[in-house]
């Protein structure tokens, strides 16, 4: 019986180290910027912040400092990229989850290529395109960008959440009077809405941290959270850069208690079938 | 609800370039529930999506009361479908689904709810109409998809295996409870399943599919009784097979001594009101006959019974299903599987007793497909 408990106890201790180790690494870097966020005075070789304080707080939120503004930006482009993006992926998900459509896999990998360059180097050329178009610097412009990383997300969450539908629960409508468009908004619709509404939320936040296709084709005239951000941080004000981060982090923890909410596990199973 | 007639026509289907139904053609009278009944690959649930438009008809025309509706979409067929999966709609209670073919024929929302409330009475399901079906249990699944398909009075009611999802416990009762709905409401019902009591217990008329084409269409006493041919016989359970040499005369079928049977007179089943032999063909010369497990018994070796045909063989295996003991019987390279109440030990030398009416014989030329021309 000692034996047993002992063998445990032994077992144990390899498994506390890890975790110790995995909550060191998810948990260290977030501490380090919550305690930058309500520093005034912090410098070598202290191991604690000197001062404490909410002064950098009211420079953020201040009228005169530009992140209300960014936010209010950051929301508006997240919003209508996730409109944009999901009225593409509704058809575009029912084609390809429900029918036969010719090259399927291709037109799916297609949505992916964006992400499959070195991110640079594909948004230089976006920005040069938008800019001879008259897209640079406009908030359509950096919506198309967003749109363009979200679509790969948005298309493929959707097949998936149209493909795992039972093609019973159709017929069944359509057997019982059910035109082809009525089948659509009484059954299928309502049935993918739960991975529709995650794809939704995922393109939302996508949007809210992008940085390099904002930096290349808003800056100077359209500045965003992120872009604050990455001032701040080049700028060595660790302070501005924490609370700033902060604030992004209230969607991404929304979207945890959402996701868990909605999104269900087979949905995301079918994403490469 | 008066009942409706449904005529099938020369049907046949293809998918892709493989023809999944042959020939199909069948006759159901108003009120009338026909099973169609087959193993899985027969076309049996091809012909039942296709009487629902489900898919398309290569030749040949399906009437609904005369009407032609061959080319009729699913939704313009007035048809109602239970589905093998039930295939509920889970973002709906069990109210939402019973109500949403009222709801689509603009049936006002206070008649919906009457409606709705009544079937769930008749269904047994009081109180569970603002359940999500999720939350209930299979069979209470079944009856509301039973309930759906009922609500809109439709003008066929199909049911696809709709009780093989059940536990067998409960499969036994709704069996009757389904029947004793029909036939309470009238409505013509088509029954497709691969369970042969199931046909057997339900059904009016029972439709054995083979490979694409009807082999058989009668009452459950006639495919039991009178299979027409070598397939039935064995689909219905009497695929126990050996051939014979025979010869009919004066309403008696002779069959001479072999190896491994004594010689025989058996009344002929033409002349002796289903008490003889159930003969298909000419019934002279080379013969396969059909028996069923049960209808035989197993006899000393010596014995020698009246009337009756004896095969000699010796017992190979035994096991006890319950109620009766189960033998593997060898007679020649051949082996039977032969039911009997009494214990016998394996090796023993046995004589397996047939009386006449349990004997099908067909012409040994045919092929197992096929009927003979009567």
């Amino acid at each position: 019986m000692t034996g047993i408990l002992r063998s445990t106890a032994a077992a144990w201790v390899p498994r506390g180290l890890i975790l110790f180790l995995v909550a060191f690494v998810i948990f260290g870097p977030l501490a380090n910027m919550l305690l930058w966020a309500f520093t005034e005075v912090w410098y070598f070789p202290a191991k604690l912040p000197i001062e404490w304080g909410f002064a950098f707080w009211e420079r953020v939120f201040r009228p005169q400092g530009n992140a209300m503004e960014s936010l209010i930006n950051s929301v508006l482009i997240a919003l209508t990229t996730v409109v944009i993006a999901v009225s593409v992926s509704i058809p575009a998900g029912y084609a390809l989850g429900r029918r036969r459509v010719p090259w399927r896999g291709i037109i799916l990998v297609a949505f992916l290529l964006p992400q499959a360059f070195p991110s640079v180097a594909v948004h230089i050329n976006v920005a040069r395109i938008f800019y001879s178009m008259g897209l640079a610097g406009t908030f359509f412009g950096v919506v198309l960008v967003h749109t363009m990383q979200g679509l790969v997300f948005s298309v493929w969450i959707s097949t998936a959440a149209f493909a795992t539908i039972d093609h019973e629960l159709e017929e069944a409508a359509r057997n019982l009077g059910a035109s082809a468009l009525r089948t659509f908004f009484t059954v299928t619709l309502p049935l993918a809405l739960p991975g529709i509404m995650a794809s939704g939320i995922f393109v939302f936040l996508l949007s809210l941290d992008e940085f390099t296709g904002t930096f290349f084709v808003g800056v100077p005239d359209i500045t965003t959270l992120p872009l604050l951000l990455f001032t701040a941080s080049m700028e060595g004000n660790y302070q501005i850069a924490s609370i700033t981060s902060l604030i992004l982090l209230v969607p991404s923890v929304a979207f945890m208690l959402i996701i868990e909410r909605f999104l269900k596990a087979d949905v995301l199973a079918k994403i490469g079938n | 609800m008066p009942g409706e007639s449904l005529t099938v026509d020369h049907v046949a289907v293809d998918y892709g370039t493989l023809r999944v139904l042959q020939d199909v053609s069948l006759d159901v009278a108003p009120g009338e529930f026909i099973a169609l009944l087959g193993a899985s690959g027969c076309g049996k649930t091809t012909l039942l999506r296709a009487i629902s438009g489900f898919v398309k008809v290569a030749s040949g025309r399906i009437l609904l009361s005369g009407q032609d509706i061959t080319s009729a979409p699913p939704d313009k067929r007035q048809m109602a479908m239970v589905f093998q999966s039930y295939a509920l709609w889970p973002h709906m209670t069990a109210a939402q689904n019973i109500g949403y073919g009222l709801k689509l024929r603009k049936v006002p929302r206070a008649e919906i709810s009457r409606r709705v409330d009544e079937m769930l009475a008749l269904l047994g399901l009081e109180g569970f109409g603002e359940r999500s079906v999720t939350k209930l249990s299979g069979g209470q699944r079944q009856r509301v998809a039973l309930g759906r398909a009922l609500a809109i009075g439709p003008r066929i009611l199909l049911l696809d295996e709709p009780l093989s999802n059940l536990d067998a416990r409960i499969r036994q009762s709704v069996r009757h409870e389904i029947k004793a709905l029909q036939a309470q409401l009238g409505i013509t019902a088509i029954h497709v399943t691969h369970d042969r009591e199931e046909a057997m217990v339900m059904a009016d008329r029972i439709a054995i599919l083979d490979a694409g084409n009807v082999a058989q269409l009668g009452s459950p006493e006639e495919v039991y009784n009178r299979p027409v041919s070598p397939f039935v016989a064995a689909f219905m359970g009497a695929d126990n097979e050996i051939r014979l040499r025979v010869e009919r005369r004066n309403g008696e079928i002779h069959i001479p001594a072999s190896d491994h049977n004594d010689a025989a007179v058996l009344l002929d089943g033409e002349s002796a009101n289903g008490d003889g032999v159930h003969v298909v063909g000419p019934g002279c010369g080379d013969v396969v006959a059909h028996f069923r497990g049960e209808a035989a018994t197993l006899i000393a070796a010596g014995e020698r019974p009246p009337g009756g045909l004896v095969l000699r063989g010796r017992v190979r295996q035994m096991s006890y299903p319950g109620g009766i003991y189960r033998y593997a019987v060898d007679v020649g390279d051949r082996r039977f599987m032969v039911d009997d109440p009494r214990r016998i030990e394996v090796g023993e030398s046995v004589g397996i007793s047939l009386p006449a009416a349990a004997l099908h014989l067909y012409p040994a030329e045919l092929g197992r497909h096929e009927v003979a021309e009567e």
